[in-house]
């Protein structure tokens, strides 16, 4: 099976470029193929007109190509200089170091992005945004006159996607070629001047971005024209099922008190930062708390223990699929299983006969795309790889599902798969408390949609009075009214 | 208008299973199923042609007399191999089980040359192995050190602390009741009690293995720890138990070990640890944590056991067997998982918990909080 | 070994972030010379309770102890920094022992630059070993090194037999070279310091050294950064061998009896050594000069033993707690300095 077949993308000096698709379209192929990872079977990138080959990373790299990725690659106890010319490292006679002209190359190289960011210091702690400007600063120092960002907003908060964007506008008067990633598509109309979109590894469309529209692009990567349905008539609440009381951790969150109901789905919104997965995480007990209570079903949790909030009757779905909710290694059966093991346990011991079955029959409800149930996960889309972490939570049956980031990085039709799910839950009386980045999504299934900002709630809206501006005002703390 | 392909994406009782291929060996094993069973395989294969060029080398091989001795001889590391599984299974290790059986062998000798009643001293030692397995244990989960570091230092700790008690003394004077455990075997059989001891923890932690909950939970805590935490399992808890059951596991190897020789001396098990390291590693545990099984650690057992006792009877320098132990060793690396399991990095016992163990600093995911007064819309969406 | 960690406000006009490089670099020279000065406090100690401890020859037998530990100390820091580990020094330390001293038996009248070549040449290629399997193999350190431990023992013995060498074999000029000083330092120690110092500035101010260093940090960002890690893993192994190797010669020099026990568990030690003096145990960090200084404090503590009266046999005690003490607060400081780092790291716009 092909990844890629018979892909074609022009890119001009000066010009930023999007490149869209849906999960599995082709792109993260082609990223590789630039960074000089994977090799193409046929045909080859040309650079001003000449081929090039690209045998590795470091092929790539004197090609002129740069990818800076979603998680950057930085040495964590090196200086912040140090990373930027690794291997290239200025020298003075005698081959050795000269530490004064790398700092200094580094902290023009800085003045020349527009940021401010000291090279004499350890990375260990930087932001990721921080990290992917050091990333971009060392494709600066090399030349690059390709740079390829692969999803580089998804871990940013709105200032540091608009410091980003700043940077690339400089890259790009200073004649690179931008190749941008995004899932994000307001992103890609702000920064980008043309589009390709990808559909199954071929190219479908490639175009200037003037006079398209977001569902042009839409249809562009699915194929058929999707229809933002309706979440479907919302019941009413059942019984309170969360309490949380006044929580507090210091320099986290401050007194947050909110309410979750059965068949409700609580939206916490947000800039990335606001602290809500730590919210979230502590009434979990994965983290902990100074002050205030959690209390489920009219019982109060004891803090900081995961078992006890499982116990209750809680489920929580993490940000991170990859290293929090998944054990990449183990088979789809196994992750589906890991949280109800006590559940499957006969005379103490566990039977794998009862773990297949136990995963068989949430693949089918959930409808998961799998090879085999003894195939690690780590070879499902990650689209299928988030239906198994809540396959696992589901079949706990759990009161309160928490879902953190549930749709992040999943193409366009599992997440609207994730989202009838979601609200069909709901319906059965489970209480959801749902965060998450993207406007829509909350507006779409969010029966109340709670605001987040700098660690407090600043406001609450009903499904029927909330609005993206009024979201958004109050996640910038542009709204004077709280709560 | 396409109809909504997905009538079943809500939970409701399920139509039909999916046809699940039928895999050989069930459970835990099925992942790796094709690389553990090829490593057993190869094991069993070896154990075999160890057997044969025992019996063909030498005539006594094969009697039940020389199945005593080695028996005798290899008990204590066999059993501390078991324990030793699960802890490198779990994603960590323990370098300090040979300075544990040392110091309860120099401590019930003290005890003993101060006329305390055996019984009373087998409960000291005892609590001395749990207090010894339980620092091993904080100081990896709660002060979060990696365990190759923390358990070299125990490793000389604890064997200092057994010089301590001893010093140059040696303790032989036991009463032939235990000491005859080297040399009697169990009543109406030719087992030795140090392999009886081992075949019946080899059933109980192979069940614990393979069959609980908790056996199960080590396998993620090793593959992936923070996934394990966040499904709820107590990593930090069940680690801990693992230090406190080989502490006492191998507090009793100690005991054995002293009636075996009559002796109490200070460097008894000196530098058996990286005895029994080796040994589950030829039992197919991989160093990094989350695959492996006690199935194989027996069999890596036996074969060095075997391998041992058969040099022996044939005059080789035995020593030298460790040659032929390291060659296993590096077959074992060099075998089809290797491959994958580099791309998967250092194991985690010598990472740490402050370690790079991925590319970003995680915590730095959810960001640091958003600076006051600075904020430009755009939510992830919208204008 | 204890550092507080302060929060410094950053006057108006500071270069951005200044602060935390201030911070980050006391914090890391705190850990360099913070072993250097539990070094010295515990000589000035030692010292004021019993003042032979730092005569003439009481020092001087201090120093040769440590040189073949320290010397040792200065290739496993090169291992260690990559994320690595030598397990087999010990055994190669004991087969070169052997080897080059029973040629003064074998050969009498073989010049004594030849052996010490002879014994680098057996460390060169054990090195050598080990390297090409951990690079090439891609395949764990610890799993390999603990082999080649047993695989290059086994050799030992094999070569050894039952015997050993003796002193009498061995010529004055040979056992001399850890006696000669000058101005009452041994000759050999300030060779070894030397070694040293050349060891550390590598590690530091060559683009090589930098690397090992990276590939111990990241070693994923390490490979996609092209750098030769297989190449750089290699060398470092090599040098590890051929370091034991020529303190094989240096051993059988100092101890004059050998036999096929000759090293070990030499490398738990070195490991010990290593970390107390700040190198990380999982790479990235540390220095040569710090593993060094690790050694000389595990040494003094056993001559302070000595000296004070002291039972022999509380050393390995307090060195395994040294250990413990050294990265518990290691842990204890990196904690607090991430936090902050991180607090001084808003991300934008400072």
């Amino acid at each position: 099976m092909r990844a890629v077949t018979d892909a074609t993308i022009d890119l001009y000096a000066g010009e930023v470029h999007a490149l869209l698709g849906e999960n599995g379209a082709g792109k993260s192929t082609i990223v590789k193929i630039l960074a000089g990872v994977h090799q193409p079977d046929s045909g080859e990138p040309l650079i001003d007109g000449q081929p090039v080959t690209l045998h590795s990373p470091a092929g790539a790299r004197d090609a002129g190509i740069a990818v800076i990725y979603q998680e950057p690659t930085l040495f964590p106890d090196l200086t912040v200089a140090e990373n930027i010319f690794m291997g290239r490292q200025p020298l003075l006679a005698g081959r050795r170091i000269d530490r004064r002209r790398m700092h200094a190359d580094s902290a023009a190289l800085f003045a020349r992005l527009g940021v401010k960011l000291d090279p004499g210091r350890i990375s260990r702690g930087l932001s990721i945004a921080d990290q992917q400007i050091v990333e971009i600063a060392k494709a600066l120092s090399l030349d690059t006159r390709v740079i390829v960002m692969d999803e580089p907003t998804a871990a940013l908060s709105a200032t540091e996607v608009a410091r980003l964007f700043d940077v690339v506008r400089t890259l790009r008067s200073g004649g690179a070629a931008v190749l941008f990633i995004s899932h994000r598509l307001e992103e890609v109309f702000e920064i980008c001047q043309r589009v390709t979109v990808m559909r199954d590894g071929r190219h479908v469309l490639t175009s200037e971005l003037a006079g398209l529209t977001a569902d042009d692009l839409v249809r562009a990567m699915v194929g058929r024209q999707m229809v933002e349905r309706g979440a479907g008539e919302r019941g009413t609440a059942g019984e309170l099922v969360l309490r949380v009381e006044h929580l507090t951790r210091e320099g986290v969150f401050t007194d947050i008190s909110l309410d979750v109901r059965a068949g409700e789905i609580v939206a916490l919104a947000g800039l990335v930062g606001s602290g809500r997965s730590e919210v979230a995480r502590a009434v979990f007990g994965i983290d902990r708390y100074d002050a205030g209570r959690v209390v489920m079903r009219g019982r109060e949790l004891r803090r900081a223990s995961p078992t006890g909030a499982m116990a209750a009757g809680i489920g929580f779905v993490p940000e991170d699929r990859r290293q929090q909710g998944l054990v990449m290694d183990m088979s789809v059966q196994q992750n589906v299983a890991l949280a109800s093991l006590g559940r499957l346990r006969k005379a103490g011991l566990v039977r794998s006969a009862a773990e297949r079955a136990f995963a068989a029959d949430w693949a089918v409800r959930l409808n998961l795309k799998y090879g085999r149930l003894v195939d690690p996960v780590s070879r499902l889309s990650g689209g299928n790889q988030q239906k198994v972490v809540l396959a696992k939570w589901l079949g706990r049956q759990p009161a309160l599902l928490i879902v953190d980031e549930p749709t992040r990085g999943i193409d366009i039709a599992t997440k609207a798969e994730v989202h009838r799910l979601l609200v069909q839950l709901a319906r059965d009386g489970v209480a959801i408390l749902m965060i998450s980045s993207e406007l829509p999504e909350v507006l779409h299934i969010g029966d109340r949609i709670l605001v987040m900002r700098e660690g407090r709630l600043t406001a609450e809206f009903g499904h029927s009075d909330a609005s993206e501006e009024k979201i958004m005002a109050a996640a910038t703390g542009q709204l004077q009214e709280a709560s | 208008m396409e109809p909504d392909p997905n009538t079943r994406a809500a939970p409701g009782p399920a139509t039909q299973s999916p046809a699940a291929p039928a895999t050989g060996p069930a459970g835990l094993l099925a992942t790796a199923a094709r690389g553990s069973v090829r490593w057993e395989t190869g094991l069993g294969l070896l154990v075999v042609a160890i057997i044969i060029f025992g019996a063909v080398s030498s005539p006594q091989f094969l009697t039940s007399g020389n199945f005593f001795n080695t028996g005798v001889t290899s008990g204590e590391i066999a059993i501390m191999a078991l324990p030793m599984t699960l802890i490198i299974i779990s994603g960590e290790i323990d370098l300090s089980v040979a300075s544990i059986l040392g110091m309860s062998s120099a401590l019930l000798g003290v005890l003993w040359s101060h006329h305390w009643p055996m019984l009373a001293i087998f409960v000291v030692v005892a609590l001395l192995g749990i207090v010894a397995g339980l620092i091993n244990g904080l100081l990896v989960t709660r002060v979060g050190l990696p365990s190759l570091a923390v358990t070299i230092g125990t490793l000389a700790l604890y064997r200092g602390v057994a010089l301590i008690l001893l010093g140059a003394n040696t303790v032989s004077n036991f009463p032939a009741t235990y000491t005859n455990i080297g040399v009697l075997p169990l009543p109406h059989t030719q087992i030795p009690w140090n392999i009886a001891i081992f075949v019946v923890l080899a059933v109980i932690f192979g069940i614990v293995l393979h069959a609980t909950a908790t056996g199960r939970s080590l396998y993620a805590m090793g593959a992936s720890p923070q996934a394990a935490l966040f499904a709820g399992i107590r990593v930090k808890r069940v680690k801990t138990m693992l230090y406190v059951v080989s502490g006492l596991v191998c507090a009793m190897c100690g005991v054995l070990w002293t009636f075996r020789l009559a002796t109490a001396v200070q460097n008894n098990g000196l530098g058996l640890e990286l005895d029994v390291v080796a040994i589950v590693l030829l039992g197919g545990v991989s160093i990094f944590g989350g695959k492996g099984s006690l199935a194989g650690v027996v069999l890596a057992v036996i074969a060095f056991a075997g391998l041992q006792n058969a040099l022996l009877l044939t005059n080789f320098n035995q020593e030298a067997t460790g040659i032929v132990i390291g060659g296993l060793l590096l077959v074992s690396v060099f075998a089809p998982n290797a491959g994958r399991l580099w791309r998967l990095g250092p194991p985690r016992w010598a990472r740490g918990r402050g370690g790079p163990a991925s590319h970003s600093d995680p915590g730095s995911r959810s960001g640091p909080a958003a600076p006051s007064g600075q904020h430009s819309p755009a939510v992830g969406s919208g204008t | 070994m204890t550092t507080t960690v302060t929060e410094r406000r950053e006057p108006a006009g500071a270069p951005p972030g200044s602060g935390s490089r201030r911070l980050t670099e006391r914090v890391f020279r705190v850990r360099e010379s913070g072993i250097i000065a539990v070094l010295l406090v515990f000589v000035a100690v030692t010292t004021s309770i019993q003042p032979s401890f730092l005569n003439q020859q009481n020092l001087q037998f201090l120093l040769i102890n440590t040189t073949v530990y320290a010397l040792l100390a200065l290739g496993e820091t090169m291992v260690v920094v990559s994320r690595n580990v030598d397990l087999s020094i010990g055994s190669i330390l004991g087969l070169s022992a052997y080897v080059s001293a029973s040629m003064f038996g074998h050969h009498p009248g073989i010049p004594i630059p030849l052996v010490f070549l002879i014994g680098l040449g057996i460390g060169l290629a054990c090195g050598m070993a080990n390297g090409v399997t951990v690079a090439v193999g891609r395949v764990p350190s610890l799993v390999v090194t603990l082999a080649t431990l047993y695989i290059i023992r086994g050799i030992d013995i094999l070569i050894v037999g039952g015997n050993e060498v003796t002193a009498q074999t061995l010529p004055n000029s040979f056992t001399n070279i850890p006696r000669a000083t000058v101005a009452g330092i041994p000759y050999l120690a300030i060779a070894i310091a030397v070694v040293i110092g050349i060891g550390a500035y590598y590690l530091r101010a060559f683009r090589s050294g930098r690397e090992l260093y990276a590939i111990g940090s990241n070693p994923e960002a390490a490979r996609l950064a092209a750098i030769p890690v297989g190449k750089r893993i290699f060398t470092a192994f090599t040098v590890s061998g051929a370091i034991a190797g020529v303190a094989g010669v240096l051993w059988a020099a100092q101890y004059q009896t050998i036999d096929s026990t000759a090293g070990t568990g030499y490398e738990l030690t070195v490991i010990s050594a290593v970390v107390v003096g700040g190198v990380a145990i999982f790479g990235g960090s540390g220095s040569a000069v710090g593993a060094a200084v690790g050694a000389l404090l595990l040494s003094s503590i056993n001559s302070a033993l000595n000296v004070l009266g002291f039972p022999q046999l509380w050393l390995e005690a307090i060195s395994g707690f040294l250990l413990l003490l050294a990265i518990t607060l290691d842990r204890i400081i990196s904690v607090r300095l991430t936090t902050a780092l991180r607090r001084r790291s808003p991300g934008v716009g400072t």
